[in-house]
């Protein structure tokens, strides 16, 4: 206790003038007094003074030890020793520059994945007491629907009777046409109650949130517009509050605008509009909403999960079922809830990707750290003999290993703020190039919790760093240090051993990520090996539109216009054929229902789901996707309702008839409320949900007919695919605009891509993966070998005189290169065994990323291993080489 | 040199005692009149170095056991005078404590003669 107090006293008082001032002024005083009284006892003044200053002793020694009674001794021995090692630095500045270098490289990306890891993972969501917000989900295990999405009918019964929630808010992404203010466009939106943002924690910048009196049906229409969208629709404009715009042809007043920190959904979302639920009107069904809520404080999720559960049997009694339906239907389907976090809903299962890069880049980091504990290694053995003279002349053991870790130090704090400038650019590069459906992209920045981790990371590498030379050589009596640095003496086993174990270390871990990188390679090989079922995806160019009711009312007529759109494309030079759709493959636009077959009785209890498509005539050609029986649709098939058809794949074919050809001339409905719909023909499969997944067993509705208990139901909004080697060029997508636009004007263009965008972006993942993986592979690869041919080439320098003894007695240079590349050799091997056991013990954590290819895939395993041991060998013969080639009597003479 | 600071040490250690009991004894007084009474009571300590009193002092200060404040001696001189604090009270008692004790076990072994382990 006393000794702190002396200790923060010293802190605070320094040496300071006024410190100095007044040791002087008591110094004279006292010698003052001390003349005094020898001059009272009769002392001449000379004399006096003479011995008052004799009395009084040594007074610049007296200021010396007050001073450093004063001082902060261990602040001055850091102050002296930071010095020291500054100096010494700069006088080795190839070593300093590697190991900064390497450092900076290795914590840099830890860095920079571990801003992605916090941004996405880590990080609570931008709202308010995020741990409150839950999303609402059910479950249907009944309908085998393992995520039901929530109805109207469930948010007014919730709303109103439940004891978990503060708020609840339902939504669904709908894109509007905005008209009659520049070109026409087709932007992103969400249809909200108006509890949503409530519930989120959101209030606008501008106007007013959304009230209950928005969401009554027949209230005047209204909007609120994102900041985005206001900075880039209205320039900003504080009066925009009160305007009108039309969306999808009818005028809305803009009530509000978000603030610029709100991210929901897409970065582009547009618009907010009141979704307008009619209670009386409500039936059960239409599990088409997104739902969102805050539980009140103390209310756990399982809670909240029972509350709806007890709720969920109210709902079933509450509402009509729609016509056709029984209720039946809807107990049967065993609905129940199944609520999660926001969070956790949306991050999804991104995780395992993240968590398998801070693994590997994590590996990266140890590879490093062992590369530059190894260099300072080296650079201490060649300090030895100045140690161990150091140490005889009675410097403490103490001292010198301060001298050691405050070099570790000093070169991971620069490795770190390197590093930290490294990873801000590369978390920039990350962001541009990760995969689109990584959540919450935006929240991705190198900010204080990453600066906080990385010096937490680079204290721990100061421990790797430092501590191994440091245990290693302070440990060493003073007798050993210079009898083995004497002239004449080999190099000996023992002072290699911790060079050789760092190798190995190194060498296994490289091996980890090399067969991680390689097993992800195998899986993208797998992947481009499928067949998608369409072809040369890069020629398929694709946009949306949408032809409103306000546009045109009749459905015949929707398709006509439809039609024409397709001839006017047609005759756009270099375009061979169009079709149209509601989706096309991979765009994530999915529709999954029941199938039922006339001549196939259903097993009662589970209804299995079959993907849906609209598609109009030219859609396969288009695609490139093969007809494998029977006849494609005409558009005299889409405007005859009385005799409705249907297209389906072959693996639907396949479950229903076991042969495609016998499929054509049945009969087969989605509800039993349509009439039967004859399939005409068969076409091959699609992997409509990623290449990775397996082709759904789909149908092909016509754009127009009769379905789902409505007389004459079409596609008003939907994708428009053209085949033309001229895909993605700004000239062609000009024509097509105007070919559109011929038709009609007020026809936005949205989603304009070609269709290997969809395709890419489901492989996406698998690529990130693969290269975030080969990077932090290459960068083991080749820390490792420089691990290697830096301890191999060292121990040759060391061992000359040995060789030319060698050579004088009569070795051959192949023996010596033998002896030398074997070394690298064994440290390779025993590397590689271990790494292989270590991947065959981490590799699994990959598997739920790997496609096509076994987490102990042998051929990786191999392939690798015998790369690996090629590179380390040629990286130990070149050094071999030149032990080889030494003179003996150079070597001996130079001794 | 170890040797050399250990005696330098004893002696810091030994003064501080006695610039603590001095203190306690005469009350608050400047640095002069401190050395002059440990010379008057132990003679040989200060004969030579008295200025080996204020590292001490400065020391009992930064502890804590003495406070200091500049004021007007007997003879109108400024003089910074030094005073015992609360917690110099309580380290004086303490060591003085530890003092005895020591002595009184020092004191035994030299009282022992040799017939006394027959």
């Amino acid at each position: 206790m006393r000794k702190l107090r002396r200790f923060l006293k010293r802190l605070t008082w320094a040496r300071s003038r006024r410190d100095e001032e007044r040791l002087r002024a008591e110094i004279r005083e006292h010698l003052a007094f001390q003349i005094e009284d020898n001059l009272r006892a009769g002392m001449p003044p000379e004399e006096a003074r003479r011995k008052a200053l004799l009395k009084f002793g040594a007074v610049e020694a007296i200021k010396e030890d007050c001073r450093e009674q004063r001082a902060l001794p261990f602040a001055d021995a850091l102050l002296h020793e930071t010095r020291h090692a500054l100096r010494r630095l700069r006088k080795s500045p190839a070593f300093t520059a590697t190991v900064v270098l390497t450092l900076a490289l290795g914590i840099g990306s830890t860095a920079a994945i571990f801003s992605v890891v916090d941004g996405v993972l880590l990080k609570p969501l931008p709202y308010s007491h995020p741990e409150q917000l839950v999303a609402v989900w059910l479950t249907a295990p009944g309908m085998n629907i393992k995520d039901l999405n929530p109805s109207p009918s469930l948010y007014f019964t919730v709303a109103d009777q439940n004891r978990s929630f503060q708020n609840l808010g339902l939504y669904t992404d709908v894109s509007r046409n905005i008209t009659g203010y520049g070109e026409p466009e087709h932007v992103a939106g969400l249809d909200v109650t108006d509890g949503l943002l409530g519930t989120l924690g959101v209030t606008p910048v501008l106007g007013r949130p959304f009230t209950s009196s928005d969401a009554e049906p027949g209230t005047p229409d209204t909007v609120i517009l994102t900041y985005g969208y206001w900075r880039r629709k209205f320039g900003g404009d504080g009066d925009t509050v009160g305007k009108a715009i039309t969306v999808d042809g009818k005028r809305r007043q803009i009530v509000g605008v978000l603030p610029q920190s709100f991210h929901f959904g897409g970065p582009d979302l547009a618009l907010l509009i009141p979704v307008q639920l009619d209670r009386a009107k409500t039936l059960l069904g239409n599990f088409s909403f997104y739902g969102i809520a805050r539980l009140k404080p103390g209310v756990t999720l399982a809670g909240a999960d029972a509350d709806v559960a007890r709720l969920l049997p109210v709902m079933l009694r509450s509402f009509p079922p729609p016509p056709g339906y029984t209720t039946k239907i809807f107990e049967d389907a065993r609905i129940a809830p199944n609520l999660r976090t926001l969070k956790q809903d949306v991050i999804g299962d991104v995780g395992n990707v993240l968590w398998v890069l801070m693994g590997g880049i994590g590996l990266v980091l140890l590879i490093a750290c062992a590369n530059v504990a190894n260099l300072l290694l080296v650079r201490v053995e060649g300090r030895r003999q100045e140690l161990a003279v150091r140490a005889a002349l009675g410097a403490g053991r103490g001292r010198i290993a301060a001298q050691m870790l405050l070099e570790g130090i000093i070169l991971a704090l620069l490795g770190s703020a390197l590093g930290l400038m490294l990873a801000d650019f590369a978390v920039r590069a990350l962001v541009a190039i990760a995969p689109a459906d990584l959540p919450r992209l935006n929240e991705i920045a190198v900010d204080g919790t990453v600066v906080l981790f990385t010096l937490g990371v680079s204290f721990f590498v100061v421990l790797l760093i430092a501590l191994v030379p440091v245990l290693k050589y302070t440990g060493a009596s003073v007798g050993t240090g210079l009898r083995e640095s004497g002239r004449s003496m080999s190099e000996s086993r023992e002072r290699h051993r911790s060079r050789s174990v760092l190798v190995m270390v190194q060498v296994a871990l490289a091996l980890v990520l090399l067969v991680s990188a390689g097993l992800m390679i195998r899986t993208f090989r797998a992947l481009t090996r499928v067949d998608p079922g369409f072809a040369a995806p890069s020629e398929i160019q694709t946009f949306r539109v949408e032809i409103t009711e306000n546009q045109v009312k009749d459905p015949v007529h929707v398709v006509r216009t439809e039609q024409e759109i397709l001839e006017k494309i047609k005759a756009v030079p270099g375009v061979s054929s169009a079709g149209f759709s509601l989706s096309v493959p991979m765009d994530g636009d999915e529709w999954s229902d029941s199938v039922l077959a006339r001549d196939h009785a259903s097993a009662s209890g589970e209804v299995p789901l079959h993907r849906y498509r609209f598609v109009a005539p030219g859609f396969f050609k288009t695609l490139g996707t093969p007809l494998v029986a029977g006849r494609d649709f005409t558009w005299s098939d889409m405007f005859n309702l009385q005799a409705p058809v249907a297209i389906v794949s072959e693996k639907l074919a396949r479950e229903y008839w076991r042969d495609p050809r016998t499929a054509v001339g049945k009969q087969i409905r989605a509800t039993t409320k349509d009439g039967w719909h004859e399939v005409i023909g068969v076409v091959g499969d699609i992997h409509d949900d990623g290449v990775d997944k397996p082709a759904p067993s789909s149908v092909y509705w016509p754009i127009l007919t009769h379905f789902g208990g409505i007389d004459a139901m079409v596609i008003r909004f939907g994708v428009v695919s053209i085949r033309s080697p001229r895909a993605a060029s700004e000239a062609f997508m000009i024509q097509l605009r105007q070919a559109v636009w011929s038709v009609d004007s007020d026809l936005p263009l949205a989603d304009v891509h070609t269709l290997d965008y969809y395709e890419r972006a489901s492989t996406a993942r698998v690529s990130f993966t693969l290269v975030m993986l080969a990077l932090a592979g290459g960068m083991a690869l080749l820390l490792g070998i420089i691990g290697l041919y830096g301890v191999i080439s060292y121990s040759v320098s060391q061992r000359i005189h040995e060789m030319g003894i060698r050579a004088a007695l009569g070795a051959q240079q192949a023996d010596i290169l033998k002896l030398i590349a074997g070394q690298g050799f064994r440290l390779t091997l025993t590397g590689v065994a271990i790494g292989v056991a270590t991947a065959l013990a981490l590799t699994r954590f990959l598997s739920s990323l790997l496609y096509g290819v076994e987490a102990a895939d042998p051929l990786t395993f191999v392939a690798v291993s015998l790369i690996l041991t090629g590179v380390a060998l040629v990286a130990s013969c070149i050094p071999a080489r030149r032990a080889a080639k030494v003179d003996p009597i150079v070597a001996l003479r130079y001794e | 040199m170890d040797e050399k600071r250990d005696k330098k040490d004893v002696l810091q250690g030994t003064l501080a005692l006695m610039v603590l009991k001095t203190l306690d004894v005469l009350g608050p007084m400047h640095g002069y009149r401190i050395a002059r009474r440990i010379e008057q009571i132990s003679g040989e300590l200060l004969a030579v170095n008295q200025g080996t009193l204020y590292p001490v002092l400065l020391k009992l200060e930064q502890e804590g056991s003495i406070a200091s404040e500049w004021g007007i001696s007997e003879n109108n001189r400024r003089a910074r005078f030094y005073r015992l604090t609360r917690q110099g009270r309580r380290q004086l008692h303490a060591e003085k404590h530890e003092w005895d004790e020591t002595a009184a076990i020092i004191a035994r072994f030299f009282a022992v003669k040799a017939e006394d382990f027959k």
